[in-house]
């Protein structure tokens, strides 16, 4: 099981290939939001950028919150989506600590799956994938 | 595709409101500086100045924009408060993908509002506030405080003016995302007019792809040539300011009021020294994964016992030649100093660079006193300089206003025309030779972009006049349709007919692609028949003696090539402008 990290945000040059890359290979949008990362300046370009990304929590308060299953335990750490099963509550972006679900004008959910397309992307380095080890008591 | 018109958000300060305009010739006009004469010509008035209230300040994007990497930056239009006419300005940083993502291939802004006001505008958000209390604030300190009324960070752009936008500067640039601008014709100077402080664009909307396989392959192969290969890797490294080394070797590089082309110590401006020295990080336009903004670092001890500020400052070659060189300041930090000084004023740094190392010669020569310059101007001395620029942005005395509405029209009060360095506007830092001196000094905004003549010259020792402004009126011609897209000019090895012309099909803009060639003409023709009709005549357009005594590589400059290439530039550019026939 591998995770998303974005580990080197200092080398970021703000250019938001990785969320746009998301956005337009995982969702099938052209959009900077509607994507599992998102890009922005820490308070003007010249304090530099950071990312709004899943921390891959286990347990997930996101999937906790989550009333219908939309969103699961992923084995590890962070969620699974099922995009059929949300009801739009916006109930799991209120509960991620870190503000890593972007919520569209329709209540649609954006979050990182940890799937890695973005990575490539980044002409900086910025992003990694790292395995992460998988604890039977974070499963659901 | 999203839609196949144009959609323009019009705003009228005067009323407080917007209207959403829908506009037909996506085909015609493709969008960025061709949408913009389109929307001039609706919205504008040839015959009125350039303040009147009614005069519409436009910004424009293209088909491609958010779809490709380096479809990147915004085509800024308005009557020019320099010369009156109709111009434009280009830049990046993230206006142009806040545009797609706000909902708008174009924004009008009209009117003029009652106070100083900042206008904040996305797919779901429309909000004009008061923001008096920011009146006379530098670029700097506004942003910060535009920043926390207006959230949203990671989809927002904010284009800002300083003093000197307020104060009517000919050339008070638009900051844009602090490190890009509109620089160039005094685009902030109709944002002052129109009491209009900020524009803060929200792009909060997404948009669904298309669905074919073309579109994400064709991205990747563009990713990787914009990325892997050795074409951007200049702009990534070094940046522009590769240039100084190279252009001051070639006897290319203005030196003091262009009274050299050439210094044997360049010092700290190279950009080597740059980037070993002084270079902090790069930084990107939205969209752009290239990254050519380099941003530098002064420190200034404020107190003794160690006491320091820091400041990161944009650097690039223009402004390394126009504090730099064009000043004779060679120490890095000074020169970023200066640098940092223009942007707090928010000026064009050309312009304001050009314009003082004019007032220094006239100083010497005796022309100004130091009682009109209140500091003893001197190359070199880069403390005074800094005294300068704020008197300049903030018009401190008459001298000073007057030298703000531009080098050539202070000269025509004072004196001292023959070595004002004015190509249409105070000179780009490409002293190349007739070909540029000639494209700049009549080209449509007086830019070294507009054109490629400063590479022509560097190419081409002969003195064939057909033949140069052939390569000039055609090589316009394909960067107005790259500015239609709008595409940043870096990528243009890249975007060649053949990747655009699949770029734009991949999206749905077949007939766009097959038609480049009448396209980029007709916007050309479009351009300059805009310009001629709010004033613009190629055939008065002075290019001032100073210019006749410039030594190149090539050896000194030849009067009478020059003036053979004015003579038949014109001539094409009149027969461009020529309304079209019944
Ligand atoms: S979306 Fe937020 S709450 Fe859910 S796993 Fe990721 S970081 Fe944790
Ligand atoms: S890892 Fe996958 S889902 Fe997460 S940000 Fe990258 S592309 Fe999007
Ligand atoms: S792709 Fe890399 S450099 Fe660009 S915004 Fe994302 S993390 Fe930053």
């Amino acid at each position: 099981m591998k995770k998303l990290s974005a580990a080197r945000m200092e080398q970021c040059i703000g250019c938001h290939s990785c969320s746009l890359a998301c956005a337009r290979l995982v969702h099938k949008q052209l959009s900077w939001n509607k994507a599992g990362i998102r890009i922005r300046s820490s308070g003007g370009m010249a304090a530099g950028f950071e990312a709004k990304l899943c921390l891959a929590c286990s347990p997930a308060p996101c999937a906790e919150a989550c009333p219908t299953g939309a969103l699961s335990q992923r084995k590890g750490g962070g969620v699974i989506q099922k995009r059929k099963l949300c009801i739009r509550c916006g109930k799991c972006a209120a509960a991620c600590p870190v503000d890593a679900i972007f919520l569209d004008h329709l209540v649609n959910p954006y979050v990182c799956i940890h799937c890695g397309r973005c990575v490539a992307f980044c002409p900086h380095d910025c992003l990694e994938m790292k395995e992460i080890s998988v604890k039977e008591e974070g499963a659901s | 595709m999203i839609r196949d018109f144009f959609r323009v958000s019009v705003v009228d300060l005067d009323s407080g409101r917007m209207n959403v305009a829908e506009h037909e010739g996506r085909d015609l006009v493709a969008g960025g500086g061709g949408l913009a004469a389109m929307l001039f010509r609706e919205y504008g008035h040839a015959d009125r100045p350039w303040d009147d209230p009614d005069q519409p300040l436009i910004f424009a994007i293209g088909p491609l924009t958010g779809y490709f990497p380096l479809m990147s930056k915004t085509v800024c239009a308005f009557k020019s408060p320099y010369h009156d006419q109709y111009s434009e300005s280009h830049a990046g940083g993230r206006s142009a993908l806040s545009m797609r993502f706000g909902d708008m291939d174009a924004l009008v802004i009209k009117g003029r509002a009652r106070r100083l006001s900042a206008l904040c505008i996305g797919a779901r958000r429309f909000e004009i506030r008061d923001v008096e209390f920011l009146r006379g604030r530098d670029t700097l300190s506004s942003g910060k405080i535009l920043r926390s009324m207006f959230p949203g960070s990671g989809r927002r752009s904010m284009l800002r003016i300083g003093p000197a936008g307020e104060n009517g500067c000919a050339y008070a640039c638009i900051n844009v995302d602090t490190y890009r601008h509109f620089g160039r014709m005094g685009a902030g100077g109709v944002m002052g007019s129109k009491n209009l402080k900020a524009i803060v664009i929200l792009g909060d909307r997404g948009f669904a792809l298309p669905e074919t396989p073309a579109y994400p392959k064709l991205f990747q192969t563009l990713y990787q040539q914009l990325t892997d290969t050795e074409i951007m890797n200049k702009y990534h490294g070094l940046g522009t300011a590769v240039n100084v080394a190279p252009l001051n070797e070639l006897k290319s590089l203005p030196w003091r009021n262009l009274q050299a082309t050439h210094d044997p110590e360049p010092g700290g401006i190279t950009g080597e020294k740059m980037a070993e020295e002084r270079l902090l990080r790069n930084a990107a336009c939205a969209g752009c994964p290239v990254g050519c903004i380099h941003i530098g670092y002064i420190r200034e001890q404020f107190k003794k016992n160690y006491q320091y500020r820091y400041r990161q400052v944009g650097y690039d070659y223009e402004l390394l030649f126009a504090v730099g060189s064009m000043l004779g300041v060679t120490d890095s930090f000074n020169a970023l100093q200066l640098m940092d000084t223009v942007e707090l004023m928010g000026l064009d740094v050309m312009s304001a660079g050009v314009a003082l190392a004019w007032a220094t010669e006239a100083l010497e020569k005796g022309i100004l006193t130091e009682e009109q310059t209140i500091v003893p101007l001197r190359f070199g001395d880069a403390a005074n300089y800094e005294k300068a620029i704020v008197h300049l942005g903030r018009a401190e005395n008459d001298f000073y206003a007057l030298l703000a509405r531009g080098t050539l029209k202070a000269a025509s009060v004072l004196g001292g025309a023959d070595f004002a360095c004015v190509l249409g506007q105070e000179m780009a830092g490409y002293a190349t030779g007739e070909v540029f001196f000639v494209a700049e000094a009549l080209g449509f905004r007086h830019a070294h972009l507009d054109t490629g003549g400063y590479s022509y010259d560097q190419k081409h020792e002969d003195k064939d006049v057909r033949r140069a402004v052939d390569f000039l009126v055609e090589d316009e011609k394909k960067r107005c349709f790259l500015t239609a897209m709008v595409s940043c000019l870096f990528a243009r090895g890249v975007y060649g007919d053949d990747m655009l012309g699949q770029a734009l099909e991949s999206v749905g803009y077949a007939r766009l692609a097959q038609d480049q060639d009448s396209v980029g003409e007709n916007i050309q023709r479009l351009r300059w028949r805009t310009r001629i009709e709010t004033g613009y005549d190629p055939d008065a357009v002075d290019i001032p003696k100073r210019y006749q005594e410039v030594v190149t590589w090539k050896g000194e400059v030849d009067p009478e090539y020059m003036a053979a290439l004015k003579r038949e530039y014109a001539r094409r550019i009149r027969e461009l402008g020529k309304p079209p026939e019944e």
